[in-house]
């Protein structure tokens, strides 16, 4: 088994979490899935440390960010897949 | 893995079994503590709880108030409970409800006599409470009269990840065999409320947690200046990765597995459906909230932490998990279960899970926790307005 980079929680999801110390750009990094225990690959082109989330697909303004399955908020600047997802674009939908 | 069927613990006179054989030593009000913390200075083997309030309360946060002393008379970690209030009133209605479990209880005031007197006189009865629970022996108890209550803190994306769905693991283990559960943190579901409202087992659960989540959220309305962004997520949870409150409250929700709530308790509410997990109204303080749960009547309790929460409570051990490695490491006194190996795949879910039943039997049977160890005894009361 290669080393997982990058843990997604479910299938659904748009974002994973890297689970190494951090991933540099243009890294091609091994995602592992929980839900279904599948693998995919994903190069990234940020670099983003430790607990912190990659985008797994483009996205647009306005889309909403799936983590566990379930929306966790809402895109407020578009982020290309393999981009660091964070506060600096994406918020809360509660306030 | 098979799980045990039994534990080592103390029967109590009502049925319940504790996991500690503490004697207590409870003041009513503030201005009680310093005798009570004398008693426990004086007498070995008895803890004093000191607190902050039980002058002047009124409504809704007076019954609170009782509940929590209360229960936590009550709760089956607890051999031997005495009473210290400066006025017999309030001390006797304490002491009435303790004395409903059968486990011996005496109250004491301290108007009209002063501390110097109150003082030798509880000593002396604190005394023989304490060579009396001293005799008290372990026997095998069925697991099901665990009752185990969780709540995580500080915590970060490794949390959601891996420790708090360590604890659902667990969950899922031990429901079928009669354990009771409960987990609580109004607050900290916020943006998951819905996905736990459905939840509920019965139509009647689900309204009483969407009640209580509404109250919570109309109470934040009301009292809030700006929004919360500035404390939910607080700034060293963004750090760790967790970007919006809802990624926190679903990161949160790992911590029940796959389980349904039965009922839905008023904070210190003592359950009274039978076995299965419970949902308590409480704040997401760390030290309030396990208070509660404790004085619910549970014995044992399960605080995954990402970046390091270092809680523990008088009566109740507080077992800690976590699967941040970094914390596990720099923090390692504090940490009695380390599953950050989840995050390398080194071990999966249900291995991390059976390795947390383990250690909370051990601690069950009287293994200190590393809470117990450092001597962390937060008993915090829950506050819900200004006195009168």
């Amino acid at each position: 088994m290669s080393n997982t980079d990058i843990i997604i929680h479910d299938e659904k999801d748009n974002v994973g979490v890297v689970v190494i110390e951090k991933i540099t750009p243009d890294q091609d990094c091994n995602c592992w899935i929980m839900e279904n225990d599948k693998s995919v690959s994903i190069q990234s082109k940020d670099e983003i440390p430790l607990g912190h989330k990659i985008a797994m697909a483009d996205l647009n303004e306005g889309d909403t960010i799936l983590k566990y399955g379930h929306d966790i908020g809402k895109v407020v600047k578009n982020i290309k897949k393999g981009e660091h997802v964070h506060v600096h674009n994406v918020k809360t939908k509660k306030w | 893995m098979e799980i045990p069927k039994s534990f080592l613990g103390y029967k109590r006179e009502n049925r319940r079994a504790g996991t500690r054989n503490h004697v207590i030593i409870l003041p009513v009000d503030d201005i009680s503590n310093a005798c009570a913390e004398a008693v426990a200075n004086n007498i070995k083997g008895t803890i004093a709880l000191p607190h902050s309030y039980g002058r002047l309360q009124f409504g809704a946060d007076l019954e609170l108030h009782f509940r929590t002393m209360i229960g936590t008379g009550k709760n089956p970690n607890v051999a031997a409970v005495i009473v210290i209030g400066i006025e017999p009133k309030w001390t006797k209605r304490i002491v009435d409800a303790i004395a409903s479990t059968g486990k011996p209880v005496e109250g004491f005031s301290i108007e009209g006599v002063g501390d110097i007197d109150t003082i030798a006189k509880v000593s002396k009865k604190a005394q023989e409470f304490s060579m009396w629970a001293s005799e008290k022996q372990r026997e095998e108890c069925p697991i099901s009269d665990l009752w185990i209550s969780v709540k995580c803190g500080e915590s970060d994306t490794t949390s959601g990840l891996a420790s708090n769905p360590t604890v659902g693991n667990l969950m899922d283990k031990l429901e079928p065999l009669g354990v009771h559960l409960c987990f609580g943190e109004t607050s900290e579901l916020t943006g998951a409320e819905t996905v736990c409202e459905k939840r509920g087992k019965t139509p009647v659960a689900q309204a009483k947690f969407k009640k209580t989540w509404n109250d919570y959220n109309d109470f934040i309305l009301k009292e809030a200046t700006d929004d919360l962004s500035e404390s939910q997520p607080t700034a060293g949870n963004i750090a760790g990765g967790l970007t919006t409150i809802e990624e926190k409250a679903f990161g949160n929700f790992q911590k029940i597995g796959g389980c349904q709530f039965i009922d839905v308790l008023e904070p210190a509410e003592e359950p009274t459906k039978g076995a299965g997990l419970y949902f308590m109204d409480t704040s997401s303080a760390a030290a309030e909230c396990v208070t509660l749960q404790a004085a619910g009547g549970f014995n044992i309790h399960l605080f995954p932490t990402g970046q390091g929460n270092i809680i523990g409570n008088p009566i109740e051990p507080v077992i800690k998990l976590t699967a941040n490695p970094l914390t596990a490491k720099t923090m390692s006194e504090h940490i009695d279960v380390d599953v950050s190996k989840i995050l390398s795949r080194e071990i999966n879910l249900s291995q991390a899970g059976d390795e947390l039943i383990k250690s909370t039997l051990r601690v069950a049977n009287g293994r200190l926790t590393c809470a117990e160890a450092l001597g962390h005894k937060e008993f915090v009361m829950t506050k819900l307005y200004r006195s009168a």
